[in-house]
């Protein structure tokens, strides 16, 4: 009988020697002594230097390219256009081709129009200031507010809206409406004693990854790609540059390198098609690495937003009714995911009424890419504020609101799913029942709690185990390790056979190793892999058992396996002495051949994540400057499989929140460039301005999942500008309701408040 | 293709013959944090770099006639790390700690903050109220000049064709005297000052102010040397009357833009707050002295 | 003009090579001498990904200039470890999973022993103000700080 992924359930009883330990990671040791090698670490011999052209306007039409003169240059190898990229017809991949290289219009700045490759990057910079673009510049707009008014610059003059009943006729930058509903949200709202209304902006930020982008392209003569490059998801690339260049998939290979940062920027590729097209075009490997300039200017960002939301509530603090219209910012393509928001938005309280309706709108920014959690972060600092103002309102305890709202297992989700055991109110218990939420506060100090929900993901997932002959195991992966998942992995393969974690040797194999893998995104990659290879191992474990009875001569259901070894499965069967992994494995040749196992499957059964963040800010009343004092991460992990990876997950994602809720923004001139295209002006979180950032993980068993466990990737940064923003508010005693709580921002909201102005 | 030619010479003399004899572009390296990240971004193509910190008389700390001579191209590190230097002017040395990381502080250099001439330069507003002098060398021979001079613009400097800013001199310190600097940037460190306050004071044996020299950064085209500012502390102890005096006039004497950084409106305001932080640490510190 | 010659030594070694006056100690140490350890975040000295020592002084490679590294020292990731046996920093940094992705490390590394030669006991404070130049966008930090506290105590015992 062939074992499956419905034969995985978790189980309660299960003694655990590897599981929830913190062994030192396998891809640890390269790491610290500078052997990893990043998307920019690799060489080729006879390998050039690309460089890419980029629209210093936000919006214009290119009339023309001349290349002539870059062309000429001593040592240009090969110089591309759009003229070198195949026409496609509309849709996805029309809109990836042409944002990695412009076509008629260049639609922000950054936007790249050419590229070169040539022997050293003097000479492709050089190149580059030899390439004449005629444009024509055309009125930009940038806010997804300004983006909708009627007279605003039209990006795309045949855009209809889609989901608009009738489709609403140009000119429009609204790219589609999408509404959700459960209930009847207006029956909701007539019950309520209160309704809380507000109305919210967020801005685009950069995930900020330090890597920048980097490749190595190498097309030969016979039409095949070998790529290398810094991915969330090789596979998937493959996919998409097959379909942008008219190739065949299986002539491309993808190796991904070790990803120094991606958090949802490295879903989507940029320079990889390009690099390919120079070195098909100059018949060598082409070498392209962005600058950081590069990075901010046209890659991310996260969707800015503008929300409306309004929740009613009984004044016995039940909420009726939940009600939201928000609208996405995408650059100038669709793709910023943003029907996430109104199906994870409010999923996490009982409410049996809610109306969202979400607007992904078109502006001349660039477009944006997937960050934890994809559009979700940014509408929940709306939700959780209006939260804590109903329970101020009623003057009840923050986290008691929220308990006497939560959803719990059996609740049917505005997405359609019921859901299974969920870990929301031991969450919010675990939250409450901490010493921080109850520490003193100090003089100018304020205490924020909110609360965020992420629905976790599965998908292809594919895995190739093998037994040596010395009974140790190497693992072949099909997903990008974006920080922590290997050793989570291979734990649970050790945890499997019975064996020590080191003797598991995973890599992350190349395109050409394995079956499609779904990108490493969502949170479902420890999940899904941890499926794959548990039914790898057990596949393996049967033959194992086989060779053992063939070697005992018994029959296969005279033998078991326990703790890494194949015994009699009762004295009745004979007296054998156990045979471990490796004696098996010794005599492989002789009783059948190599013994492996090897998964490809949809991963099923992601259980929702739930985290409840506590932070405790300090507010200098005079600059409106805000310092994190302490900050709290509680949330389910359903099995915690490498604490220390989990851990790492919360604090880096908190790290992130407090970036976006504090300091992190692009700020554009009245010509649409961005102005603050550096580390020094993009002001992500150094290490002074952060406290220790302390975890409490909660664990309510996935039962889908053979050790239990949930994603943890996207929950922990969900709540944390809300957090943060509640905190202020009850440093100060005015919400912030604008991203980035800034201190020109903060200061004013201080006058305002002293002031007595209401801005409700 | 033309090429960016690479000199250090070791004397002055050499350096300022390179320098006034150059066609086209050329610049001075001295830390190099602010010149290579301009090369690097291509917003400069200069011809030539002279590298400058193979000069001895542009890389000493010495003690001169009662005060300090500090060579224009000595790391913020090595000044910062010096035995005398920071006891004495302890509010230079907080701005100077303030130019970057301890990785940019390694390179950096008080002359290429003060010649790269931002207005937002965080050693500056400390060396003015200082009364810190330069000593400038060109083909014409040696200057001094105080450094409230130097910087004319944001980007440009007084420095003639041929000329190099080669050390800063410190006056000697009366007894009682204290000086200070913070500036405001939204982050804690790695950020440019949005504001930036310098103060020097000396005090009598009873604790009233007899000089004070108030200096602004980041508000103004180039740092500001507030006289006004300066004549509502002396004759004072700082009491709560005069430090309100001062906020109000640090804000009056702003003259900034709205950017990337900050807004007209927050600089104003803050600029009077800082203002009333730094003459208290410059006070407590003249008090100790 | 011919490019420079550079003679200079690179954790114990010496090294020679030929460089374009604009092409930075990083650009050497990366795509000339194929020394990958040391990173690439910003190339403009606000990331601190390409920490290296240079004569003894924690500095941004990037904002070096190859040509400046004539006759000098400069140390790097590579040099760390001794033979097999990591530095206790290294050693640290893997069990309290200061890495994640592992892009900063390099840096943290050179930085945080950088620290640890002139105050061998730091506070969190003094640690966090003195990485401010590296940036990590993984951890939160919290981590790093973990380790190079725990680097530092260990480095103490066996010194005393």
């Amino acid at each position: 009988m062939t074992i499956t992924q419905d034969d995985l359930r978790y189980d309660p009883d299960r003694k655990l020697k590897v599981v929830g330990t913190t062994p030192i990671k396998p891809d640890g040791v390269d790491k610290v002594t500078g052997r990893a090698k990043f998307g920019a670490d690799v060489h080729l011999p006879g390998m050039l230097v690309g460089k890419v052209l980029r629209s210093p306007y936000a919006h214009a039409i290119i009339e023309s390219i001349d290349t002539s003169a870059a062309e000429a240059l001593a040592g240009v190898k090969a110089v591309v256009t759009r003229d070198d990229f195949p026409e496609l017809p509309p849709g996805e991949f029309r809109n990836i081709s042409c944002n990695f290289m412009a076509r008629e219009k260049a639609f922000y700045d950054g936007h790249a129009v050419a590229a070169v490759a040539a022997t050293s990057e003097r000479i492709a910079k050089k190149a580059l200031k030899l390439i004449v673009v005629d444009y024509q510049v055309l009125p930009h707009v940038i806010d997804v507010m300004d983006a909708i008014k009627p007279d605003a610059p039209i990006l795309f003059e045949d855009m209809v809206t889609q989901g608009m009943d009738p489709a609403r006729g140009g000119p429009t930058n609204i790219v589609q409406r999408k509404e959700f509903t459960m209930g009847d949200a207006d029956a909701g709202f007539a019950e309520a004693d209160i309704i809380v209304e507000r109305v919210f902006d967020t801005k685009p930020m950069h995930q900020g990854y330090i890597e920048p982008q980097a490749c190595v392209a190498n097309y030969t003569e016979d039409g095949q790609t070998e790529l290398w490059c810094c991915t969330q998801g090789h596979f998937i690339y493959r996919t998409r540059l097959a379909a942008v260049l008219k190739m065949d998939i299986s002539k491309i290979r993808v190796t991904q390198s070790e990803l120094g940062g991606g958090f949802g920027g490295k879903t989507m590729f940029y320079i990889e098609p390009v690099a390919i097209a120079l070195s098909r075009k100059a018949n060598r490997p082409v070498k392209i690495t962005l600058t950081r300039n590069e990075v901010l200017r046209a890659t991310g960002p996260v969707a800015g937003t503008h929300s409306r939301i309004k929740m009613g509530m009984t004044k016995d603090g039940k909420f009726t009714a939940a009600e939201a219209e928000l609208y996405f910012q995408t650059g100038p393509f669709t793709g910023s995911a943003f029907v996430n928001a109104p199906q994870a938005m409010f999923t996490r309280y009982d409410l049996q009424n809610i109306r969202a309706v979400g607007y992904e709108v078109v502006s001349n920014r660039p477009k944006v890419n997937a960050f934890r959690a994809p559009c979700v972060p940014q509408v929940v600092f709306g939700v959780e504020g209006v939260i804590d103002e109903l329970a101020k309102k009623i003057g009840m305890d923050p986290i008691d609101l929220r308990l006497r709202n939560a959803a719990v297992e059996g609740y049917e989700t505005i997405y359609g799913a019921t859901f299974g055991p969920v870990g929301f109110v031991e969450t919010l218990e675990a939250a409450k029942a901490h010493p921080h939420y109850t520490a003193p506060l100090g003089a100018n100090q304020g205490r924020g709690v909110a609360t965020g929900f992420w629905f976790n993901r599965g998908g292809e997932t594919t895995a190739s185990l093998n037994i040596t002959p010395d009974g140790t195991v190497t693992l072949l992966l099909g997903n990008p390790d974006v920080a922590g998942s290997r050793v989570s992995i291979c734990m649970m393969v050790a945890e499997e056979l019975g064996i020590g974690v080191d003797k598991v040797r995973p890599i992350i194999g190349d395109t050409s190793t394995l079956g499609f893998n779904r990108v490493t995104a969502g949170s479902r990659v420890t999940f899904s892999a941890g499926i794959a290879v548990v039914l790898s191992a057990r596949k393996a474990i049967k033959i194992l058992c086989q060779r053992a009875a063939m070697m005992w001569d018994v029959p296969e259901d005279g033998v078991v396996f326990e703790d890494g070894h194949v015994r009699p499965a009762s004295s009745n069967v004979g007296d054998f002495e156990p045979l471990s992994i490796a004696d098996i494995a010794k005599k492989a040749t002789e009783t059948g051949g190599p013994i492996a196992g090897h998964a490809e499957i949809v991963a099923e059964g992601a259980g929702p994540g739930f985290g409840c963040h506590i932070v405790d800010v300090e507010v200098d009343k005079e600059t409106g400057a805000v310092k994190i004092v302490r900050y709290t991460v509680v949330q389910d992990a359903g099995k915690a499989i490498h604490p220390h990876q989990v851990e790492g997950q919360y604090q880096g994602a908190a790290a992130q929140g407090i970036g976006w809720a504090l300091n992190e923004e692009y700020i554009y001139d009245q010509d649409g460039r961005m102005e603050n295209a550096g580390f020094l002006d993009y002001r992500i979180p150094v290490a002074s301005d952060l406290p220790m950032i302390d975890t409490v993980i909660i664990e309510v068993p996935n039962p889908l999942h053979p050790y239990g466990l949930r994603g943890v990737g996207e929950v922990p940064l969900v709540p944390t500008m809300a957090a943060i923003a509640n905190a202020i508010d009850d440093a100060i005693g005015i919400r912030p309701r604008s991203l980035p709580m800034s201190p020109p921002k903060v200061l004013k909201l201080i006058e305002e408040a002293a002031e007595g102005r209401d801005r409700a | 293709m033309d090429e960016l030619r690479y000199e250090a010479p070791e004397t002055l003399d050499a350096a300022v013959a390179l320098l006034a004899g150059a066609d086209g572009d050329a610049r001075i390296l001295a830390g190099g944090t602010d010149v290579l990240v301009l090369l690097h971004c291509d917003m400069i193509e200069p011809d030539l770099l002279i590298d400058i910190k193979k000069i001895p008389e542009l890389t000493g700390i010495a003690e001169e006639d009662g005060g300090f001579r500090v060579g224009a191209a000595v790391s913020a590190m090595e000044l910062v790390e010096h035995d005398a230097f920071p006891k004495a002017w302890p509010g230079v040395v907080e701005g100077v700690k303030l130019i970057g990381s301890i990785q940019i502080k390694g390179r950096a250099t008080m002359g290429g903050n003060v010649c790269n001439a931002s207005p937002a330069a965080d050693s500056v507003p400390a060396l003015i109220a200082a009364g810190a002098i330069g000593t400038i060398v060109g083909p014409d021979g040696r200057r001094d000049v105080p450094v409230e001079d130097i910087a004319t613009a944001p980007g440009q400097t007084s420095l003639g064709k041929g000329e190099i800013l080669v050390s800063f001199l410190f006056p000697p310190r009366p007894p009682h005297s204290g000086d200070a600097y913070r500036r405001f940037t939204p982050r804690t460190e790695m950020d440019i000052a949005v504001v930036g306050v310098g103060i020097s004071l000396t005090l009598d044996d009873g604790g009233t102010c007899t000089a004070a020299r108030v200096v602004l950064g980041a508000v103004a085209a180039r740092a500001l040397l507030v006289a006004d500012a300066a004549a509502v502390l002396i004759g004072t102890p700082l009491d709560e009357a005069a430090l309100e005096r001062l906020a109000a006039v640090a804000s009056a004497a702003c003259r900034p833009i709205d950017d990337k950084r900050g807004t007209k409106e927050f600089r104003i305001k803050v600029a009077g707050v800082l203002a009333r932080r730094v003459a208290q640490d410059a006070y407590e510190r003249a008090r100790g002295n | 003009m011919a490019k420079s010659h550079v003679t200079t030594t690179v954790n114990g070694d010496e090294y020679e090579f030929l460089c374009d006056t604009e092409q930075t100690l990083l650009d050497i140490l990366r795509d000339e001498l194929l020394l990958t350890g040391t990173k690439e975040g910003c190339a403009t000295g606000d990331c601190g990904a390409c920490s290296v020592m240079l004569d003894g002084c924690l500095v941004c490679a990037c904002l070096v200039l190859g040509v400046e590294a004539a006759g000098k020292s400069i140390e790097t990731v590579e040099g760390l470890a001794h033979g097999d046996e990591l530095h206790p920093l290294q050693q640290k940094f893997l069990e309290h999973n200061g890495a994640q992705c592992g892009i900063c490390t390099p840096g943290m590394l050179i930085a945080a022993k950088a620290l640890l030669e002139v105050e061998p006991d730091p506070s969190e404070t003094e640690i966090r103000y003195w990485l401010a130049g590296n940036l990590c966008r993984c951890t939160g930090y919290d981590k790093i700080i973990r380790a190079v506290m725990a680097a530092a105590e260990e480095m103490r015992e066996v010194r005393s």
